[in-house]
């Protein structure tokens, strides 16, 4: 108790006094970039989440052929959660003498849980978000469903026995997704006109589909509770299954707040490692004095140990506070920028800052501290009498540990987290070999100008051990903020070329042969872009080296579905761009053999190996084909994509359909439906309102992306701020002394901004060689991206540490100087 | 640890200090003996590098001899460990050092407040306050050290060694960093609370005139006690 008010009592006194500004102040930026990070990844996340659950158009969809049992629904209800209902069948519908296939989708009054309906109050007539679903005895048909019927609102259409009129125009479904192969257009119709409808029958092809949302604790805790219920053939998607483009763009956005967060953390232990040690060793006269008027080491170590507490749950407190302010601002300074609301932000993030308080306080300055409670009580009498030299090696281990658990925890990744570990290991000592050579290299420019510099570049070797410190620290804070920038500036070109402005946002599908050069007549009349037609056969896999594939089990679902459904094959002498080969080898142009090259999921998912032979059946006949190479694919390029692809000369003569993905501006929108009515046959699928989402996506990323950049940059700043800091009471002296022997304090500062100058430029060329290293490694393992050196990095390094670490050295010591000798003389 | 009652308030046997230099073993103290009466004030004297501030280090228990032995009121200061040194320091031993040490994040009151509050002082706002008004600084309570002179910091240096009652106060040349004058202002409140408290003083001073003041002057040449008198 005596030691806890104690402790208390020392640190306000501490405080006001302003001798722990410097470590609360590190501390205090550590928890609020980190927690503003966290916040904001956490709002973005859920909000990017909720964007990917619209595709869904709920949190959780389940899905089958059958039947779902009512009890799903009750559940849902009972825990809390919304639900609708969702029924899917092909039916041929009628407008007087004209019939077109149809998806009839009848639907509960709740659909769609996440997202919004778009509907018009007639064809090419202006969109607008709808919160209805149609009312019983109405339907809202697709632009493709009207111009094939040659219809418009007002129509009154015969779904099975019964009749409906058409009141909107359906623009956008939120769940239309891209699985865009056997999709007729929609026609949606209300759930209770179903049953007079009497198209559900035994032996129709009818899906039936419950929809969940709700809060994400309650769906996290639902899922699995469902899941244990549910009926084979029974299946549930959540938004891991949603679309390629937004996971990937999810993904990558993850990757780097991950990384940049963990930047956060290290940077953070090391402002707070080094402003500890300014702290501690500060404090060798106060503890000797402590053990001078009585008190023993134990109760010295829990002062300490105390004062260390109390300051981490402060500075974490007030971090947290100034981190949910700061990322709640940025919100708001953005949301121009992101078209919806943020969700509200979890409770996560305030733990985290807890504990990365702890971590990094405890971890990195109690080692110091406990030390100098060992300071000797004969200090008060010689002040050459030093505590024990802390072995940092042992020391900081337990900090390194507590580091790496808090990254492990935060990206749940341990060979992520292993490979930076070991990765900041390597950075350090090359940091620390280089920075040693380098400061030792300088002595010899002592010569070479004025005394400013003679006394300047004498202080960075006199100095030696700590200008090397000051060199890494600088360095490394110089190489993550170098790091980031390239990072960031290379996912941020990635996303922006992976859709560019005329990516494709029509598919045509179900071109017949003799279609396609009317087609690309038609599309040259009009000055429309004229695309590559791909071919596309329908096709059964029927055997894996002679064996019967219905007589095979799969291990995964997934690879069970794909070796049982109907596969959509391909031909071409040539790869597709964003395909890459990862086994095996492409086969020459105009090649006889029958070869076929797989993605590598779908090879893996079926134990597929290269050479083995596949039997197929096409429109009857066997074909078979020798596996010569497996591939990657990138799926989120909005192009034509195969699993299988085949050499022509394999599949060439079958009967084949052609889909061809064009880009039509808004204006084009009249062209495309005299497409649809000078093609009857063909289907046109408007991927817009996806590519729009997938956009809107990638903003909502990279403002993360942006504001985590923009937080970590603050990290690195307390880390130069703190190198800084911490040699400031020996310059502080060393510049009264030279004041007092006449030194003009334009000297004494230029010999200041020599030494800072020299310290920014080594650490600068350090950071520019590491970023580039870690950059090139990081964009080609981590983000899959190009890497391309870039010769500005090398040098803005050497300039950005020679201005940065000069200009904030002489601020920090520029009171310092212009203060009085005799007071600061008088104080030492 | 020797428990024996004792009339002295401090005696010292055969005390040798000797220190590993790059040029071999230095004997900093050489065989010194000593015996100091409770109330008694005592001198050390000597020049520079002759072992005096060895020898009050010793005396108090900041460090340990090489040899021989050292008891503090009935207490055998040389077996105890350093936790053992340190509580009898606490609640009998007070210090006055050259160079002040005071806690620059302290203020003046702050600073007085310390040694009472980690004795678990009932009111140590009070006695510090006290402590200071009997130095004449209680004006001066709110400030810190660095907004105080030379001669100001060390009256509060008398105060905080002075408000706990020690049995026995060490001083460290008190006057060293002082002017003369302002060095006679603070001797003056040294030696008037030393009298109301009947503490017994052992002063380092290489300051003859401020060795006269005291009862007894031990004067010490090359790590050994050269003269012993009557002040």
């Amino acid at each position: 108790m005596k030691s806890l008010a104690l402790a208390w009592r020392l640190l306000l006194r501490d405080w006001k006094s302003g001798e722990l500004t410097v470590l609360a102040i590190s501390l205090i930026i550590a928890v609020t970039s980190l927690t503003a990070v966290a916040f904001l990844t956490d709002r973005v996340g859920h909000a990017v989440e909720l964007r990917a659950a619209e595709s869904l158009a709920a949190d959780l969809r389940l899905s089958s052929s059958r039947a779902l049992p009512e009890k799903y629904l009750h559940i849902a209800t009972e825990v809390g959660l919304e639900s609708a209902v969702m029924v899917t069948m092909p039916s041929v519908i009628f407008d007087a003498d004209r019939s077109a296939l149809a998806a009839i989708r009848a639907v509960t009054p709740s659909y769609p849980l996440r997202g919004k309906l778009k509907t018009a109050t007639a064809l090419l007539a202006a969109e607008s978000e709808t919160a209805s679903t149609p009312a019983p005895g109405e339907a809202w048909a697709s632009t493709r469903l009207l111009a094939r019927l040659g219809a418009d609102t007002g129509s009154t259409i015969r779904v099975g026995k019964t009749q409906l009129k058409i009141t909107r125009v359906l623009s956008f479904r939120p769940d239309q997704g891209l699985q865009f192969l056997d999709l007729a257009p929609t026609l949606l119709i209300n759930i209770a006109d179903l049953e007079a409808t009497t198209l559900v029958q035994p032996g129709s092809r009818v899906t039936y589909r419950q929809l969940f949302s709700g809060q994400r604790a309650t769906i996290n805790d639902f899922k699995p509770q469902l899941e244990a219920l549910l009926q084979s053939g029974e299946q549930l998607s959540d938004i891991e299954d949603t679309n390629p483009q937004i996971r990937s763009a999810m993904e990558s956005a993850g990757r780097f707040l991950n990384l940049a967060s963990l930047v956060s953390v290290l940077l953070a232990a090391v402002a707070v490692a080094m402003a500890s040690r300014r702290y501690a060793l500060r404090h060798r006269d106060r503890i000797a004095l402590l053990k001078c008027l009585g008190s023993q080491q134990a109760f010295i170590i829990r002062l300490n140990l105390l004062q260390m507490l109390m300051l981490t749950m402060l500075g974490a407190a007030v971090g947290v506070v100034l981190g949910y302010l700061s990322q709640e601002g940025l919100a708001w300074i953005a949301k121009d920028l992101i078209a919806q609301e943020l969700p509200a932000p979890g409770a996560a993030p305030v733990f985290l800052g807890f504990v990365t308080a702890l971590c990094i306080l405890c971890g990195f300055a109690l080692p110091d501290l406990i030390q100098m409670g060992k300071t000797p009580v004969l200090r008060v009498l010689r002040q050459d009498v030093e505590p024990p030299p802390l072995r940092y090696g042992i020391s900081y281990l337990a900090g390194i540990i507590a580091v790496l658990a808090l990254l492990q925890w935060i990206i749940v990744d341990i060979a992520l987290v292993l490979g930076i570990a070991l990765g900041a290991a390597i950075t350090f000592i090359m940091l620390g070999l280089a920075g040693w050579l380098l400061v030792k290299a300088t002595s010899r420019f002592r010569g070479v100008a004025g005394v400013a510099w003679r006394y300047g570049l004498a202080n960075l070797n006199r100095r030696g051990r700590e200008s090397v410190v000051q060199v890494v620290a600088f360095g490394l804070g110089l190489m993550v903020l170098i790091l980031l920038t390239l990072v960031r500036n290379d996912l941020m070109d990635t996303w922006r070329d992976s859709l560019p402005a005329d990516t494709p946002n029509q598919f045509v599908i179900n071109i017949q042969a003799h279609e396609v050069p009317l087609m690309q007549q038609f599309l040259k009349d009009r000055q429309l872009q004229v695309p590559i037609f791909v071919p596309m056969i329908r096709a059964r896999l029927t055997l894996i080296n002679g064996e019967d594939v219905n007589q095979m089990t799969f291990e995964d679902p997934q690879g069970e579905r794909w070796a049982r459904r109907e596969s959509n094959l391909s031909y071409s002498d040539t790869m597709q761009t964003g395909n890459s080969l990862t086994g095996g080898s492409w086969w020459p142009a105009g090649t006889e053999r029958h070869e076929v090259s797989l993605e590598e999921n779908f090879a893996s998912e079926l134990n597929i190996k290269l050479g083995d032979v596949l039997g197929f059946e096409i429109a009857g006949e066997p074909v078979t084909a020798t596996v010569s190479s497996f591939r990657t694919v990138e799926w989120d390029t909005f192009k034509p994509n195969f699993f299988m692809v085949f050499s022509p000369a394999a599949l060439e003569g079958y009967p084949a359909s052609y889909l061809a993905a064009l880009y039509a501006s808004p204006e084009d929108a009249g062209k495309v439906i005299d497409l649809m009515r000078q093609f009857p046959s063909v289907t046109v699928i408007d991927l817009e309102a996806t590519l729009a989402q997938v956009r809107d996506v990638m903003d909502k990323a990279s403002l993360a992306v942006q504001a985590v950049f923009l937080f970590t940059l603050f990290a690195g700043f307390a880390v130069l701020w703190a190198a800084v800091q911490s040699s400031l009471d020996e310059r502080r002296f060393e510049s009264a002394i030279l004041r007092t022997l006449g030194a003009s304090r334009k000297r004494v500062l230029s010999g200041v901004a020599v030494e800072f100058i020299a310290i920014g430029l080594l650490a600068g060329l350090l950071a520019s060689t590491g970023a580039s290293l870690a950059a090139w490694h990081l964009a080609v393992n981590v983000f899959k991206l190009e890497y391309q050196f870039s010769p500005a990095v090398w040098l803005a390094g050497p300039l950005l540490g020679m201005l940065f670490v000069g200009i904030s050295g002489l601020l920090a010591t520029w009171r310092v100087v212009t203060h009085s000798p005799v007071s600061v003389l008088r104080s030492a | 640890m020797n428990n024996q009652n004792s009339e002295f308030a401090l005696k010292a046997e055969n005390l040798s200090k000797i220190v590993t230099s790059p040029e071999g073993p230095l004997t900093i103290l050489d065989q010194v003996s000593l015996q100091v009466s409770a109330g008694d004030r005592i001198a050390i004297t000597g020049a520079s590098g002759a072992g005096k501030s060895t020898l009050l280090g010793l005396l108090a228990g900041l460090d340990l001899p090489t040899s021989g032995k050292v008891w503090l009121g009935g207490n055998e200061l040389t077996a105890l460990d350093e936790d053992g040194r340190a509580a009898l320091r606490a609640n009998q031993v007070g210090f006055v050092f050259q160079s002040f040490h005071l806690i620059p994040s302290l203020t003046a009151l702050e600073n007085v407040m310390l040694p009472l509050e980690l004795a678990n002082h009932s009111q140590p706002r009070k006695a510090a306050m006290q402590a200071l008004e009997s130095v004449g600084l209680h004006e001066r309570a709110g400030h810190y050290p660095r907004q105080l002179s030379g001669g100001e910091k060390q009256r509060v240096a008398i105060a905080r060694a002075y408000v706990v009652r020690p049995t026995v106060l060490f001083a460290d040349e008190p006057t060293g960093n002082l002017d003369q004058q302002t060095g006679e202002t603070v001797i003056e409140i040294l030696f008037e609370m030393n009298r109301e408290s009947g503490t017994t003083l052992v002063l380092v001073s290489h300051d003859m005139g401020l060795a006269q003041r005291c009862d007894y002057i031990l004067e010490m040449e090359a790590g050994r006690i050269k003269t012993e008198q009557n002040a």
